[in-house]
């Protein structure tokens, strides 16, 4: 009966009620549109342009001052003419993988200590964390003291145990591999705690059943910690790939880019282009090159991630 | 979808303000002095910091008498520590927040100047009294083509900064400094003997500062960094090996620079300071330096012409002019830095003042003036107010005249970098083959100079 009268209101009545409807949904959604506005706005002005704004400069040749004139792959051919672009990008590669081997694994295996440990964790899980919460600028000039050939702690340990020391930042076949560690020391805490947290989501049935069937820590952590953490690892490698890539403030404070030129990375390149050489055009260039590099991995991060969320 | 569109209509609409902004700026061909009647304020930078309390006190005095003087001019000053950072240069350039009398280095002029991001100020130059007493080398740093661009605030030309008391303890004679280069190694060896981490001489070789220091010492063996066309490298010649075979002896043969290289200006004066190193090359406020944020002794330190003394680098700071400027911001500042910067007695020259509210006075820098009654003036009134133990300068001073002062080449900064990796390799591995290192660097050199057009 109701339908029956629905079926024959009139046209007008019909196209009035409609926007009053409109008006409920907006109405009911206008918190979630307030934040939504917001949001957007935030991306927009602080992601979207300066990325925009980039893309249009490594077109350009500009002072900032006059109008800005376009020069077509003029900026890519001189960063690619530079004898330094290649090496920035070996570099670049080598930190990153470097950064994995390193970076990748202790985390994790501090994790999966602290997950297995029965007493202090909490205070454990705070001296893990410590680091992060220092400022970058003051963890990386702390490093500079222990690299120090002379008087720095790594050399007098190493003298403490009869080896010789090492140059650390002052030799190109050092300087690399010295950033790295510096750059997983600051971030340990970071990944330790989302290893730790995708640890304890594993139901402890599955490693009870292992031990039952006699599996031992090595075999568990195979069979089941791995498996079980699989996705977030993935995710975790390739949000760690995104990161390295962009190095910038370890090369930047404490070798500037040297020695011989070993620690410049593509975005300490990018900075010097823009900075030392005031050649905008050309650090942006070096910076969209980056940014498509990086958009690969960003589509397999998505990709994982949808992944993980079903 | 939709946000992409919003994105490039956002991009568009603000990337046509900030190009809509634009002008050249060179301005007309007025040289009439500024009209009394016309109110004008300008913004001018390197304000001294709320942190330099004496400077800033004394600032706002000279801000003050300037504005009894002229009325109708407004002064505003924007105050930052340091002066000008390369980060934030462009930046404020770009979002139109840049001084209307901004402060810049010597080594930025001449690539500001080839950005055109600097105003021509030739037709105005007359209310500049002081400007035909300028040093002729110091004038030259703001010109370009015919044209002048801006002012001094301080010069120096690059000197041997030393330790007299390690000299003593060394057994050397701090009233005698090395004068050849050859004098600086026996020296630095017989400091560096002195054990405990004393380190004989040290050199600055990362973050382009290793480069900027090749010019100066490439300078003093009487060598250059580019031919006179300004489009070739020079720096691949008997002067620039000597330079990296000196250094090379001192860091492997004498071991007199210590184990720690990749040093910038900051570790060396901490160095200096902490009374660890004996010699490096610098210029004379580096006494004030080591004073205010290392807490050295002015008593511990003294200044030599350069070795070799065949040439030096000279450096400083001044005032370049917003190309957006209108011609009467442009007198305004003219005027105001007539007063402030360049008239002895006055401003930042009142030594007396700078005396009296406890400021180190007695410095031989800057050195703004050529040897004309200004600059005997300028010289005269700070010997008078010295509190410092200037003795310790004389040597420096007595030779100033004499070492020919140079200027920076052109791309200084990209052939730096290049150096640096140079500087670097000959510091940091016993093997470095320094006819090869030359001869790379100047191809990549060539190659910089060929791009930039210079």
């Amino acid at each position: 009966m109701t339908t029956a009268r629905t079926l024959v209101r009139p046209a007008a009545a019909r196209s009035r009620r409609r926007p009053s409807r409109t008006r409920r949904t907006v109405k009911r959604n206008l918190t979630a549109y307030g934040f939504l506005c917001g949001a957007l706005i935030c991306f927009a002005f602080f992601s979207w342009y300066p990325i925009v704004r980039e893309v249009l400069l490594s077109f350009q040749k500009t002072n900032f001052v006059g109008e800005a004139r376009w020069v077509g792959f003029d900026n890519f051919r001189t960063v690619l003419a530079d004898p330094g672009f290649t090496d920035a990008w070996v570099n670049t590669a080598e930190f990153t993988l470097l950064a994995l081997v390193v970076g990748y694994v202790i985390p994790f295996a501090i994790a999966i200590v602290l997950n297995e440990l029965k007493h202090a964790r909490a205070y454990l899980r705070f001296v893990v964390y410590l680091p992060v919460m220092l400022p970058p600028a003051v963890a990386v000039l702390l490093f500079k003291w222990f690299y120090d050939p002379g008087p720095g702690l790594f050399n007098q340990l190493l003298h403490a145990a009869h080896l010789p020391g090492l140059s650390w930042l002052d030799s190109t076949s050092t300087a690399l591999i010295s950033l790295v560690i510096v750059s997983t020391w600051m971030n340990l805490g970071s990944g330790t705690l989302i290893y730790l947290a995708a640890l304890q989501s594993i139901p402890g049935e599955l490693y009870e059943a292992a031990e039952l069937d006699g599996a031992g820590l090595f075999r568990r952590i195979r069979h089941i910690t791995i498996p079980q953490t699989r996705l977030i690892l993935l995710v975790m490698l390739l949000l760690q790939i995104i990161a390295t890539m962009q190095v910038f403030i370890e090369p930047y404070l404490l070798t500037g880019g040297g020695p011989e030129g070993s620690t410049v990375t593509v975005a300490y390149l990018m900075y010097q282009y823009a900075f030392n050489f005031t050649n905008f055009g050309g650090g942006g260039a070096l910076g969209l090159m980056l940014m498509l590099v990086l958009m690969v991995f960003s589509a397999i991060y998505l990709r994982v991630s949808r992944e993980e969320a079903r | 979808m939709r946000s992409r569109i919003l994105a490039t209509a956002l991009a568009a609409a603000l990337g046509a303000t900030v190009a809509g902004c634009g002008g050249d700026g060179s301005g007309g061909k007025d040289t009439a002095p500024l009209d009394a009647g016309t109110k004008v304020s300008i913004t001018v930078g390197c304000m001294p910091a709320k942190s330099q309390a004496a400077q800033r006190k004394e600032w706002l005095e000279d801000v003050a008498a300037f504005q009894k003087l002229h009325p109708n001019i407004t002064i505003d000053g924007k105050d930052a520590f340091p002066c000008i950072d390369p980060n934030t240069f462009q930046a404020k350039l770009a979002g139109g927040q840049m001084e209307d009398v901004y402060y810049v280095y010597f080594t930025d002029v001449r690539g500001i100047i080839a950005n055109g991001q600097a105003a021509d100020i030739t037709p105005y130059i007359g209310q500049s009294k002081q400007y035909p007493n300028l040093d002729p080398a110091v004038e030259k740093v703001f010109k370009d083509g015919g044209k002048v661009y801006g002012l001094p605030r301080q010069n120096y030309s690059m000197g041997l900064f030393y330790n007299r008391t390690l000299f003593k303890k060394a057994g050397l004679d701090p009233d005698r400094p090395p004068a050849t280069w050859a004098e600086v190694r026996e020296d630095a060896k017989k400091i560096s003997g002195l054990g405990g981490g004393t380190v004989g001489y040290a050199e600055f070789s990362a973050k382009n500062q290793g480069g900027w220091h090749f010019a100066t010492s490439i300078y003093s063996q009487g060598g250059d960094m580019v031919d006179a066309s300004g489009k070739k490298a020079a720096f691949n010649s008997p002067q620039g090996k000597a330079v990296l075979q000196n250094l090379k002896d001192m860091r492997w043969t004498d071991d007199s620079m210590g184990s720690k290289q990749l040093l910038v200006d900051a570790d060396v004066q901490r160095m200096m300071a902490a009374g660890k190193l004996g010699m490096y090359l610098g210029a004379p406020d580096n006494a004030t330096a080591l004073v205010d944020q290392f807490k050295g002794k002015y008593e511990d330190y003294g200044m030599a012409p350069i070795p070799g003394s065949a040439g030096t680098l000279m450096g400083g700071d001044g005032y370049l002019f917003s190309p957006k400027a209108s011609p009467e911001k442009i007198k305004a500042g003219l005027m105001w830095l007539d007063y402030y910067a360049l008239t002895p007695g006055q401003g930042q020259l009142n030594y007396a003042r700078a005396a009296r509210d406890g400021r180190p006075v007695g410095i031989p820098q800057p050195k703004l003036f050529g040897q004309n009654a200004v600059g005997e003036k300028d010289r005269q009134l700070r010997a008078d107010a010295a509190n410092l133990p200037v003795a310790n300068f004389k040597p420096y001073e007595d030779a100033y005249s004499k070492v020919p002062g140079k200027l920076e080449p052109p791309q200084a900064q990209q052939l730096y970098t290049i150096l640096d990796s140079v500087v670097q390799a000959v510091l940091t591995r016993r093997d470095a083959n320094i006819d090869q290192l030359l001869a790379d660097a100047q191809k990549k050199a060539d190659a910089a100079l060929a791009r930039s057009g210079s």
